[in-house]
């Protein structure tokens, strides 16, 4: 497939290949993998983003994960400097990232072989290889080419190799960065994706662009459209069902910030951190739109001390961060517990510890959240666990924080971050809206912490309010705010203080078992994972395996009904994205074995002898992995 | 007429306040600590301007200075280490109704919060600030601070301190955005008070340094200009502080300068022998972050429920039937 065809306008080219005898066979699928990868730069992600985005307009169920490299711009034709987007489109609802690749475009042969390193691939899949390096004038990146062609043909990869730049070429004058365009045009043709909604697309993408960018995008589209016509001699069809409701499609951190939004919360803190940054790029795009403020701070002890703040004297305040700025905001989380101040902190959790890995998902922070800061500070823990509940959570979060004047942390990781999944479009609903900050005379003799002695509560004084002035204090407090160090008051303030998570717990609902109520194996998970393993478990019990899983969305405190449910099945393990020793390992034992977090959590509080499985591989665990454990775990 | 939300347009009556009204419990400083006399000002400052006591909020970091809010019948913010600044930030964003004001000490702006003192200069958010510097820490029983002069003997420093003082004068004049530096002296009220007042006035962050006694750690180290008027430099303008004649009688040395006169402001701030007392630099025209970041449109439901409306809309897939009928 090296020799290109004659270059001809692309409106040609359709034309021809609608004349009649050049149909090809279109196979219909249930799902495919597709990933689109290139350097940095040259807008592979655009195009698969785009990709994802069509394929939702048509009804398919998608799910987008993003490869990012870790550096902004790697050297060109590195291994390990893959970017772009892999999306999953299926005719059902699709939950998670799935499994392999079954197609990948690739715009050089070396970040292909970084994804094949990384056993992303299904082996023996479809490969469309861009060709210009054949010819180039470097020989060593010619017989780097030649080699790795050669290594991939002969390991069985199906590949094809596209002139995407010389076709390019002739119809503009950047070609390298607008082959992305062109292959999106490719993939159209080959998943016979609906034509004016990927032009459509283009316009959405390119919209804050001047006109010419547009059209010269839609030519390149075209033209990869016309050239996969008339030169790919398959063709695939995923079916597409339209949703009967209106659906939106964006990605965790966006479902994030439009929850911001949609909380009625006024003002979000902030200091740049990946991968929680593009929540709050949105957010500061639109957030004045509604009278809201982004407040990027100095650094993130600023960020969280300016939510605290802001928090006291007005209506909750959300803080966004990631791992190492969640550490940092230790101390200023103390004193909202200690203050009873409503604060949302929402830790997009990646790769730790340190600076870790930055791009990449892990679920390392759950103990953090739970026990963070000093002395016994407990705080609320929820974890979203699809893109609709990225953008729900934030309002629950907004709401217990309000009603229980506690700390909410919202545990995301880079998995949803940066993931899209459409879910149905939501009905906004006054309730999600903080209500208007109390400024009613305090009546005469009311305390600033009058605690309720069943649930802990008592009604905050915000600034504004005459007769309720107090001095907030970090210090241990008497309920008129007064310092007081005797034991008493000591022992009474942090009794009240924790019973509030108690109070919080009574008005929590069983979580579901997915599957069957009673089984050989009960999985259990949280946040990001839920897909995964839920696709797993169906797959599984389609062939008579009894097991189920449950996925919690609260992990402090955690709801009735888990112990109850865990009784009902002869094992019980947990899937988590963060480290636990693996007990093959010589040395370790029952005595010395670390769990994972959720495991050590559910052993700690039921006394149910939990086993854990995890992955820390920096990316989402897969629904064949899960498939396995749960597979050897009944064997044992 | 370009008026925020929060603004009164009428006052209906006038009122008086008392200082018991701003009085709060006994404070728990040494005697002939210097935050006495800046409480006392402040309290002062309060009374004659009528200060709602609920509308008032004083933030503190952690410190001797930082219990000052205790002793205020206002509402107070006693936060943690460093981080007053950020604190009061927060408050003032969420709530530019309030009167905001920062007492932190030299541990607790120059050192552990010296990020949040830069940039919050940088902000130049409508708050007076404070600063308490005895030079030395107190709370946490006598260790260097940064404006510590070389030499100072400490629990930390046996043998004296390795380093020269930090200057807060020339290192807040040396931020852009910078609109109000004063420095006082708690051993002189009277200008203490004025300094206080037009702190208090100054739209924009009002950055007041206040050179004060440790009775207990560092008993004499201002007795050489407490007890020579003369290495004292009043800075004395029509738009500045005026010296009452008792004042001008003693304090001898003065200098006629301008507040706007920001290259003369360095240079004066340079100087720490003589001290200077007075207000070096005022500058109204910076921008304030609170009015260039909120917005001027009233809150409600319908306004928030447009702009969401409007952000799904940008990313909603229709069903067919709907996107048929809006082609309709």
């Amino acid at each position: 497939m090296n020799e290109t065809l004659e270059l001809q306008h692309p409106k040609q080219a359709v034309a021809r290949q609608r004349s009649p005898g050049r149909e090809k066979p279109v196979t219909t699928l249930k799902e495919h993998i597709i990933e689109v990868i290139s350097d940095s730069g040259e807008g592979a992600q655009r195009c698969g983003q785009s990709l994802g985005s069509i394929a939702a307009k048509m009804g398919n169920g998608i799910w987008t994960v993003e490869i990012i490299p870790a550096e902004i711009r790697p050297p060109a034709r590195s291994v390990a400097g893959a970017s772009g987007n892999r999306i999953r489109i299926g005719s059902a609802r699709i939950t998670n990232g799935g499994d392999e690749t079954d197609l990948v475009v690739a715009f050089n042969e070396q970040v292909l072989l970084g994804r094949v390193r990384d056993k992303a691939l299904m082996p023996g899949c479809i490969i469309m290889l861009e060709s210009m390096w054949r010819e180039s004038s470097d020989a060593a990146v010619v017989s780097s080419y030649v080699e790795t062609y050669n290594m991939l043909v002969a390991a069985g990869y199906k590949v094809y190799e596209i002139p995407m730049e010389k076709e390019c070429r002739a119809l503009v004058s950047d070609a390298r960065r607008g082959k992305n365009m062109f292959a999106l045009g490719m993939i159209c043709s080959l998943y016979s994706l609906d034509m004016k909604l990927a032009r459509e697309q283009i316009a959405l993408t390119f919209g804050k662009k001047n006109q010419s960018v547009i059209d010269q995008n839609i030519l390149l589209l075209d033209a990869g459209y016309a050239w996969g016509e008339a030169n790919l001699d398959f063709k695939y069809r995923i079916p597409a069902v339209r949703s009967k409701e209106a659906q939106i499609v964006v990605n965790g951190n966006t479902a994030i910030a439009l929850g911001v939004l949609a909380s009625g919360m006024e003002i979000c803190a902030m200091y740049p951190i990946t991968p929680a940054t593009s929540a709050s790029h949105y957010l500061s795009d639109v957030f004045e739109k509604v009278g809201g403020v982004v407040h990027q701070a100095e650094d993130e002890i600023s960020a969280c001390a300016f939510a605290v703040g802001a928090s006291y004297a007005g209506k909750c305040t959300v803080t966004i961060t990631s791992g190492p700025g969640y550490s940092l905001k230790q101390e200023g989380i103390g004193l909202a517990v200690m203050g009873e101040i409503p604060l949302v902190v929402v830790n997009v959790q990646r790769g730790g510890p340190s600076t870790g890995q930055p791009t990449k998902a892990e679920q390392g922070d759950l103990l953090t959240a739970m026990f963070g800061s000093h002395g016994d500070a407990p705080k609320v823990v929820i974890a979203p666990s699809t893109i609709e509940d990225c953008f729900y959570s934030i309002i629950t979060a907004r709401k217990i924080a309000e009603t229980f004047n506690m700390v909410v942390v919202v545990l995301s990781d880079a998995g949803l971050a940066t993931s899209q999944q459409p879910f149905p479009r939501p009905k906004f609903n006054e309730s999600w809206i903080a209500p208007p900050i109390d400024q009613t005379a305090v009546p005469p003799g009311a305390k600033a912490y009058d605690w309720d002695a069943t649930t802990g509560l008592a009604r905050r004084f915000i600034p504004g309010q005459p007769g309720g002035m107090h001095t907030l204090t970090g210090l241990a407090h008497d309920r008129a705010s007064h310092v007081a160090y005797d034991a008493e008051t000591n022992e009474e303030a942090i009794h009240y203080r924790s019973l509030k998570l108690a109070a919080l717990q009574k008005t929590l609902k069983a979580p579901p078992v997915f599957g069957g109520d009673e089984g050989d194996l009960l999985v259990i998970g949280w946040g990001s994972t839920k897909g995964a393993i839920e696709e797993a478990v169906e797959g599984l019990r389609a062939e008579g395996v009894k097991a189920s899983s449950m996925h919690l969305r609260f992990l402090q405190p955690l709801p009735p009904g888990i112990k109850e449910a865990m009784q009902r099945f002869k094992k019980v393990i947990t899937i988590e994205s963060n480290w636990c020793d693996r007990p093959e390992d010589e040395i370790i034992d029952e005595t010395n074995r670390r769990y994972s977090a959720l495991a050590m959590l559910l052993r700690a509080r039921y006394l149910v002898d939990v086993d854990c499985w995890s992955e820390v591989r920096g990316e989402p665990i897969k629904p064949s992995s899960i498939r396995r454990v749960i597979t050897e775990k009944l064997k044992k | 007429m370009n008026m925020a939300a929060h603004e009164c347009l009428l006052q209906l009556h006038d009122e008086h306040f008392k200082l018991e009204d701003y009085q709060s419990g006994v404070p728990r400083w040494c005697t002939g600590c210097g935050d006495s006399a800046i409480l006392a000002a402040v309290q002062r400052l309060c009374r004659d301007e009528g200060l709602r006591p609920e509308k008032t909020v004083f933030v503190s970091g952690i410190g001797c200075s930082s219990r000052f809010p205790h002793y205020m019948k206002t509402y107070g913010f006693h936060g943690i280490h460093g981080r007053a600044l950020p604190i009061a930030e927060g408050v003032k964003m969420a709530r530019p109704d309030l009167h905001v004001f920062v007492n932190t000490g030299d541990g607790d702006c120059c050192s552990i919060g010296a990020a949040h003192w830069i940039h919050a200069i940088r902000y130049n958010m409508n708050i007076t600030m404070f600063l308490h510097d005895n030079q030395i820490y107190g709370l946490t029983k006598k260790q260097a601070s940064p404006t510590s002069p070389r030499g100072t003997k400490s629990n930390t420093t046996p043998r004296g301190s390795y380093l020269e003082a930090l200057n807060p004068l020339t290192v807040t004049l040396g931020v852009q955005n910078v609109s109000f530096v004063a420095q006082a002296a708690d051993w002189i009220p009277e200008t203490l008070f004025d300094i206080v007042k037009a702190a208090y006035h100054h739209k924009g962050l009002s950055f007041v340094r206040i050179i004060q006694r440790c009775p207990e750690w560092l008993p004499d180290a201002f007795d050489p200009w407490m007890h020579d008027p003369k290495r004292v430099l009043m800075l004395t303008h029509e738009n500045g502080i005026k010296l009452s004649s008792g004042l001008a009688g003693v304090y001898t040395n003065q200098e006629q300068h301008d507040p706007s006169n920001m290259n003369r402001a360095r240079e004066i701030a340079s100087c720490i022998d003589p001290i200077p007392v007075g207000i070096l630099y005022r500058n109204e025209e910076v921008p304030r972050y609170e009015d260039l970041r909120r917005s001027k449109t009233l809150r409600t439901t319908e306004y928030i429920r447009a702009g969401l409306e409007s952000e799904f809309d940008k990313v909603t897939v229709w069903p067919e039937e709907s996107q048929e009928q809006q082609a309709a």
